[in-house]
């Protein structure tokens, strides 16, 4: 199935010809993007979703730094267009090294070159994949009673049944998780749990929780990468099914929460396509250390600074995110998932698991 | 108990002898331990041989040899290229304590009231039992003579032990041989700083040091300029004291006591003589040798109710901002040092005696960052090593807070910490030490004053120094990005849409908005005559070669409309200008002003001007300044503030 491409190359012609057209008005080039940060994120009522806001920034030839960029973009946007024109598609990395060609416009780490194709995403209003670029394989994984049909390398369609067809180490989610790539067919399921760490992720599937409590569960790997927070967008919207987030008790695991529901900083401007509205933070929370008594580490002090940060998120600002940051602050402690091993192997999901759900009322008692 | 009577207690009492004098008192004298006793030595040595030349115009090139025999045991070695000392003239300088010319002259003068070589001779005697060796050759073609003295201690006396003729190759000069109890191993790194910071304040000075196990250190000459000779100047009234009032007064030729006070003093003319006769209610006309101590001390007290003009200061003889620069440079050479300020405070006085600050400052390179900074101090060219804390010197750096100039200094007082060296040197006719042994300059308000003022002003061109070079910094990074990176842009979207290359001067203009103004200096050396011929009289000692120091300044417009302005490079006192292109509107000893045209947008204007009698490095950075435009505009120029 070829990709159209046309209306991504007249967008990255639209770059180049704005660059163009200053020079040849003898003003000095600029490009203006969506400010990328904290302060200009707003909650899109439509999409149920935080996009970014009304503030712009401006990459101008005025400053060397400025000029640097609009020259690397011109660079990249050229490699794009080649890639496009070649069939190929290359990764975030090995565009990265591919740049080292670029003589003045190469890129001195590949935070920078991953950094501006996310700005080429806001300007254009393209994905990256629109780009011919990925990222690099990550493998998050999947258990429990689902079927997924995925569009192999070979061209032919597979049936995937995430209990029955795979092995402990569960369904390992690709970079492309578009309808073109794979569809969710048979699902027997009550929620879909989102977990932060690959030790919790093992536990629960050796304790066959996804067939006694009816889950799908989800690999978070860390902070999700787009692919795994595209693939639980779909699946919650398409079958219609609750997300529940299961993380650490730290100011990050909050913001791996954030980012599954309410859309990540950094990838606002595609918040639509990667957020899941509906999902829900089951724990660790700051009361379970107290309500539980699990084992804990004392904050540091860049713990304390992101959770005050987190105050002053837009996304963190109603009552239960409120009331749970300030707990933390005042006891002064954080803890992990695998902590609730001081009861046990068991404990998680034979009390801890359990008790939460019929909390949320997701589970009967 | 019986009693005694005043006729014992007299038996008792005997006149202390000049050895007894100095075996208590040689700590105040500088022979405190084997270690100061070294440097005491090297030093009274070198002083003398520096004076002895300069008494006959010679460049000084004087050889120093540390000789480490056992038991703690060295020989001092000091060799000078002088006029050597005529043979009755020996004993009295070399084998008598307080022995010289120079004691009651009022001038600027290395020794001053000091004890002099002859100390060292006792010192050496005392110590290893040893006689000391001086040779001297007083004209070419006559051979040298070589004493061996020893010091007659009851008599205050020379005894000349041996008398003989040697033959030196030498055309003329002085060699001093004295075996002392010094401890090398400890004063050997003193002994080489004390000769290094010598060479630093006596540019015209070559020394050659070598150590007892042969290593030869050279300290170059980097001036061929003699300093000016010092002229000795009458005592003025404010700085006498009333003991030295009397003993003049009773020695004066003057019958009157108005032409004694004319004639014996500085700056006493007919009216202040008066207005001192009036205040002091005394008769002009009285013999001063037969005058009261009454009288005197109000002749005294009315000098200082009077105001009595400052004596004059051309008796001083700096070192001068160049000089005192270039001698930093070349000794800091293995540092390689950011950069080197010196400044030259005019001449001053304090209660009658004229002095005269310079400070330098070098900063960065090698140096550590955490060590506190190295303070130099000098007193008529003489460097002093020891007391620091107790100097007028370290406490008005102290008390300039450093920490705004980039070094690091708890609560902004003390001696600052960072990668910096700082220079004070202290011309007068009378250095005020705190002690005899003539190591810290003592607590007087005016010096201090002056130290700080210098401090401020090496502060200040520091300041004017990161500011420029942070400017620069940024320009270089515009001139980058309007020479790389904007016709890559240019190139690269013209490609991507197959359209030809934008012109891009106009956008250049635009992105730099200023007036660019960056230089180049460049050293010819020349043979022959110079551009123009220096102020110097000696037009038969002129050099055949010399450097003439070139310097490019490029104006170029980078802004939209034509712009007008005039321009300052200001130049060392002591360079003479050569050629200067355009055609400039003032030439001082200070600066070149040029008015220039105006400057059509994105056009350049180079303006040159050549300097003579510096060497290459005297002048290594443009100070330039603009006038009757906004100083915003301009990068690489600062206001000009007025003279």
């Amino acid at each position: 199935m070829a990709k159209d491409y046309t209306n991504v190359i007249s967008r990255i012609n639209l770059i180049a010809s704005k660059i163009y057209d200053d020079l040849q008005n003898a003003d000095i080039p600029f490009l203006q993007l969506s400010t990328r940060a904290k302060s200009n994120i707003k909650f899109d009522e439509k999409l149920s979703v935080w996009k970014y806001g009304k503030n712009m920034t401006e990459r101008s030839a005025k400053s060397l730094d400025g000029a640097y960029m609009l020259l690397r973009t011109m660079y990249m946007v050229d490699f794009i267009k080649d890639m496009i024109k070649i069939n190929k598609s290359s990764t975030l990395r090995e565009m990265y090294y591919i740049s080292e060609g670029w003589d003045l416009a190469k890129f001195s780490s590949q935070q920078e070159s991953d950094s501006l194709a996310e700005d080429l995403e806001v300007i254009t209003s393209c994905m990256r994949e629109d780009f011919k670029l990925r990222p690099e394989e990550d493998g998050a994984r999947v258990i429990g009673n689902l079927t997924i049909e995925e569009m192999t390398r070979n061209k032919t369609k597979k049936k995937i049944h995430c209990q029955d067809d795979v092995g402990d180490a569960g369904y390992s989610i690709p970079y492309n998780v578009e309808p073109e790539k794979i569809s969710f067919k048979n699902m027997d399921a009550d929620f879909v749990l989102a977990i932060e760490t690959g030790g919790m992720f093992d536990r629960l599937v050796e304790n066959g929780f996804d067939t006694s409590s009816r889950a799908v569960l989800v690999h978070l790997k860390g902070q999700p990468a787009r692919s795994t927070r595209r693939f639980i967008k779909r699946l919650s919207e398409e079958k219609n099914i609750p997300v529940l987030v299961f993380t650490d008790c730290d100011p990050w695991s909050y913001r791996i929460f954030a980012s599954v529901a309410y859309g990540a900083i950094k990838t606002a401007h595609i918040s639509e396509y990667l957020a899941t509205p509906a999902s829900q933070y089951l724990g660790v929370t700051p009361a379970d250390i107290e309500n539980y008594d699990l084992p804990t580490d004392k904050l540091t002090r860049e713990d304390i600074n992101a959770l005050k940060s987190e105050l002053s998120d837009p996304r963190f600002q109603d009552s239960f995110w409120k009331g749970e940051i300030k707990l933390q602050l005042k006891i002064g402690k954080k803890s992990e998932q695998q902590a609730l091993a001081k009861y046990g192997l068991d404990y998680v999901t034979d009390t801890y698991l359990p008790e939460k759900l019929v909390e949320m009322g997701m589970m009967k008692k | 108990m019986t009693k005694i009577t005043a006729h014992e207690l007299a038996k008792k009492q005997k006149e202390i002898s000049v050895a007894e004098f100095f075996e208590r008192n040689k700590h105040i004298l500088g022979f405190g331990n084997p270690t100061r006793a070294l440097i005491t030595s090297v030093k009274e040595g070198v002083d003398n041989a520096l004076d002895a030349c300069e008494e006959v115009n010679v460049l000084p090139d004087i050889y120093v040899e540390v000789k480490n025999h056992e038991d703690g045991e060295c020989k001092v070695i000091v060799e000078d290229n002088g006029p050597g000392i005529v043979k009755k003239q020996i004993p009295h300088i070399f084998g008598r304590l307080l022995y010289g010319s120079r004691f009651h002259a009022i001038r600027q003068s290395r020794g001053q009231q000091g004890i002099g070589i002859s100390a060292v001779v006792l010192y050496g005697q005392l110590t290893t039992g040893k006689h000391a060796k001086v040779i001297s050759k007083i004209q070419e073609n006559r051979p040298a003579v070589v004493n061996e003295l020893a010091i007659d201690t009851n008599k205050n006396r020379a005894e000349v032990i041996s008398q003989d003729i040697t033959h030196w190759d030498k055309p003329t000069g002085t060699r001093i041989e004295i075996s002392i109890i010094a401890d090398y191993k400890r004063g050997k790194r003193f002994v080489y700083d004390y000769l290094q910071s010598t060479s630093i304040v006596n540019p015209h000075a070559q020394i050659t040091f070598k150590e007892p196990d042969g290593t030869e250190y050279m300290f170059e000459r980097t001036s061929d300029v003699l300093p000016k000779k010092c002229v000795e100047i009458k005592p003025h009234p404010y700085g006498v004291e009333l003991g030295t009032l009397i003993k003049m007064a009773k020695h004066t030729k003057n019958r009157k006591l108005s032409s004694f006070l004319k004639t014996e003093f500085s700056s006493m003319g007919d009216r202040t003589t008066t207005a001192v006769c009036e205040k002091a209610q005394l008769d002009k006309g009285l013999n001063p040798k037969e005058m009261s101590r009454e009288q005197f001390l109000a002749l005294h007290k009315a000098f200082k109710k009077v105001k009595i003009m400052a004596p004059s200061t051309d008796c001083l003889s700096p070192i001068g901002e160049t000089l005192v620069k270039r001698s930093l440079k070349h000794e800091t050479q293995e540092i390689s040092p950011e950069f080197i300020i010196t400044v030259s405070r005019p001449p001053s006085v304090y209660s009658g005696n004229p002095f005269q600050v310079e400070a330098g400052l070098v900063y960065g390179g090698n140096l550590l960052k955490d060590k506190q900074v190295n303070l130099l101090r000098f007193a008529n060219r003489v460097p002093l090593l020891y007391q620091q804390g107790d100097c007028i010197t370290t406490s008005a750096i102290s008390s300039i807070d450093w920490r705004r100039y980039g070094l690091e200094q708890p609560s902004g007082k003390g001696i600052p910490t960072g990668p910096a060296i700082f220079l004070t040197h202290i011309s007068s006719t009378l250095i005020p030490f705190t002690s005899e042994s003539k190591e810290a300059i003592a607590d007087i308000p005016e010096i201090e004053n002056e130290i700080k003022l210098a401090f401020r002003e090496c502060a200040r061109k520091v300041q004017h120094y990161i500011h420029k070079k942070v400017r620069r910094a940024k320009t270089r990074e515009k001139f980058d990005l309007i020479t790389k990176i904007l016709p890559e842009i240019a190139k690269k979207s013209a490609s991507m849409l197959d359209k030809p290359v934008p012109s891009l001067e106009a956008v250049i203009t635009k992105i730099m908005d200023v007036i660019w103004i960056e230089d180049l200096i460049e050293y010819e050396k020349v043979s022959g005559e110079p551009v123009q011929t220096t102020l110097l009289e000696d037009s038969s000692e002129k050099k055949e070669e010399g450097t003439i120091t070139k310097s490019t300044i490029m104006v170029v417009n980078y802004k939209r409309t034509p712009q007008k302005f005039n321009l300052y490079a200001v130049i060392p006192q002591d360079a003479v200008v050569g050629t200067v292109n355009p055609k400039p509107a003032k030439v001082t000893s200070n600066y070149i002003k040029w008015n220039l045209d105006s400057i059509p947008p994105a056009d350049k204007v180079d303006v040159f001007f050549e300097l003579a009698g510096l060497e290459k490095g005297d002048f290594d950075e443009n100070d330039l300044y603009i006038e009757n435009i906004n100083p915003s505009y301009v990068i690489g120029a600062d206001k000009w503030e007025g003279e």
